[in-house]
């Protein structure tokens, strides 16, 4: 480890961060049909994502040896740069997709990403076009037709067989089967994607002569590739999972098992058979073939329209992406800086954008959009807004201070004087103020 | 361009029939644990084995997932 440069020191954060964000945005594949239909608590079910991920991160000793999976011609050597850039890339299309609550599939991200930044910087030589097409566009076509045909038919299967049974009684058995199903494509998501992360690290490692050529990722690298997924799986991206789990269709236990089920079997013969399906294309389709196999349930066709759109341009807009940080880091040092700055300011952006309608564990399962109703909003919001809210308790409700007036009436049901309290409270201590009104309200939220 | 059209038709078939499978033994599982009303009781015996006799499949089947991930 002695001799990492910045560079390479900033390509293996850049990579980390990634696997976080890939961590955060595939925990819906897993959990959504979980926490929608009921089978797990939300909290609950990403913290058991969230093993199950770092578990599968050190499952598998076969690593990835090519992070682009041949696309790129990776022989010529790849710059740390161009590496850079293209991760860039894959974490901003990445916040961006889960700005929007749309499943798109992180290794598509990536994938553009690394292709973008070669593009720019090697030229058309350097990409094969025959590849991309057979890896990642007939794939993306394919996926939702497998697991959607395979969860219709199954729902559909087990729903006449079930006909005659008490509906209470079955479901608990549903459920677990469904938390097993589960539980295997987290799994198989650890190993998998945990392993692309580790694939681009110990590229960056090879192409700064730390490492020798073909070598096997150290222990350091593999624990925080996992740890880092790990991390993202447990913060949960609670918009996309609202979509997957509600957005798209109504799940009932059966379905949820038999959508999960697709899904794992799917993943599993995929990766097996050799012909890679992303599992987000392949849970997504799963939810929507049980969907359709309910009779009466309904797919949200909207939704699944602008999911399909998002799934269309996460190739080019993440390789648009970056295309344009790659020219900016070949620069020199200061490009790589002024991408760096660039990555933190459009990231805390989309997210600070993310807080304007926050979505949380708390309020994951209500579909209806309105409803900022949870503690989380409340300890930033009051951080920013203490002020504001001063004037607002007397009566009037100015809109910036709405969060803060909801949150002090559900600390305590009399209004008149629980706001009194509070207000009180936060004026005898005005740096620990917006700590207190929140704090008990974690304890009311459902 | 090729297209690995016999990958993609077996990746298709085996998803299709294993998922069909697993479900369906699955539920004959849950429908057979929770049998009991209106009926004698060695075919309770009968259809409570038969439903471990399910689950026992559908653990294999898992166990055998996590073999596929971990090799």
């Amino acid at each position: 480890m002695e001799h990492i440069t910045l560079l390479i020191g900033i390509v293996i954060v850049t990579a980390l961060v990634f696997d976080f964000t890939n961590g955060f945005h595939d925990t819906a594949n897993a959990m959504a049909t979980t926490i929608s239909t009921g089978a797990m608590k939300p909290k609950a079910a990403v913290a058991m994502s969230a093993v199950l991920n770092l578990v599968g991160a050190f499952l598998s000793v076969e690593v990835a040896k090519t992070i682009s999976s041949g696309m790129l011609d990776e022989a010529s050597g790849i710059k740390p740069e161009v590496i850079f850039a293209g991760l860039v890339g894959a974490i901003l299309w990445n916040l961006l997709t889960w700005l929007a609550g749309l499943p798109s599939s992180s290794s598509h991200a990536l994938m553009g990403g690394l292709i973008g930044a070669t593009l720019a910087s090697v030229g058309f030589g350097g990409v094969n076009g025959d590849v991309v097409v057979m890896k990642v566009l007939i794939p993306a076509l394919a996926a939702p037709l497998v697991a959607g045909t395979a969860a219709m038919l199954a729902t559909r299967l087990t729903y006449r067989l079930a006909r005659k049974a008490d509906e209470r009684k079955t479901a608990k058995g549903y459920k677990a089967g469904q938390i097993t199903s589960a539980a295997l494509v987290s799994l198989a998501h650890g190993t998998n994607d945990a392993q692309k992360t580790m694939g681009v690290i110990t590229l960056a490692l090879i192409s700064g002569g730390i490492l020798g050529a073909d070598a096997d990722p150290p222990l350091w690298v593999i624990a925080s590739a996992g740890i880092a997924i790990a991390l993202g799986t447990y913060l949960g991206g609670w918009r996309i999972i609202r979509t997957m789990g509600k957005g798209l269709t109504d799940i009932q236990p059966p379905q949820g098992f038999a959508a999960q089920t697709s899904a794992a079997v799917t993943i599993l013969a995929s990766s097996n058979i050799g012909f890679s399906l992303s599992t987000t294309h392949v849970c997504s389709g799963a939810v929507m073939g049980s969907g359709l196999g309910r009779k009466g349930g309904v797919v949200r066709w909207s939704t699944a329209t602008r999911m399909f759109v998002g799934w269309g341009m996460t190739l080019p807009a993440a390789g648009l992406i970056a295309a344009i940080s790659a020219v900016i880091a070949e620069q020199g040092d200061w490009g790589v800086t002024v991408v760096a700055v660039l990555l933190v300011v459009s990231s805390a952006a989309i997210w600070l954008a993310s807080r304007r309608e926050v979505v949380d564990h708390t309020n994951v399962n209500d579909v209806d959009p309105i409803a900022p109703q949870n503690a989380d909003a409340t300890g930033t919001d009051a951080a920013t807004g203490t002020d504001a809210a001063r004037p607002t308790d007397e009566g009037a409700e100015p809109q910036p201070a709405g969060v803060v007036t909801t949150a002090i009436r559900a600390v305590v049901p009399p209004p008149t004087t629980g706001a009194a309290a509070a207000l009180s409270d936060t004026e005898s201590t005005p740096g620990d103020g917006p700590g207190e009104p929140s704090k008990p309200t974690a304890d009311v939220a459902p | 361009m090729n297209i690995d059209w016999t990958a993609l038709g077996e990746v298709f078939g085996v998803s299709l029939v294993a998922t069909v499978a697993l479900v369906g033994v699955f539920t004959l599982g849950i429908l057979g644990s929770s049998s009991q009303a209106g009926r004698s009781g060695g075919s309770v015996v009968l259809a409570r084995s038969a439903a471990v006799a399910c689950y026992a499949l559908c653990a294999a089947a898992v166990a055998f997932g996590i073999y596929l991930i971990a090799t």
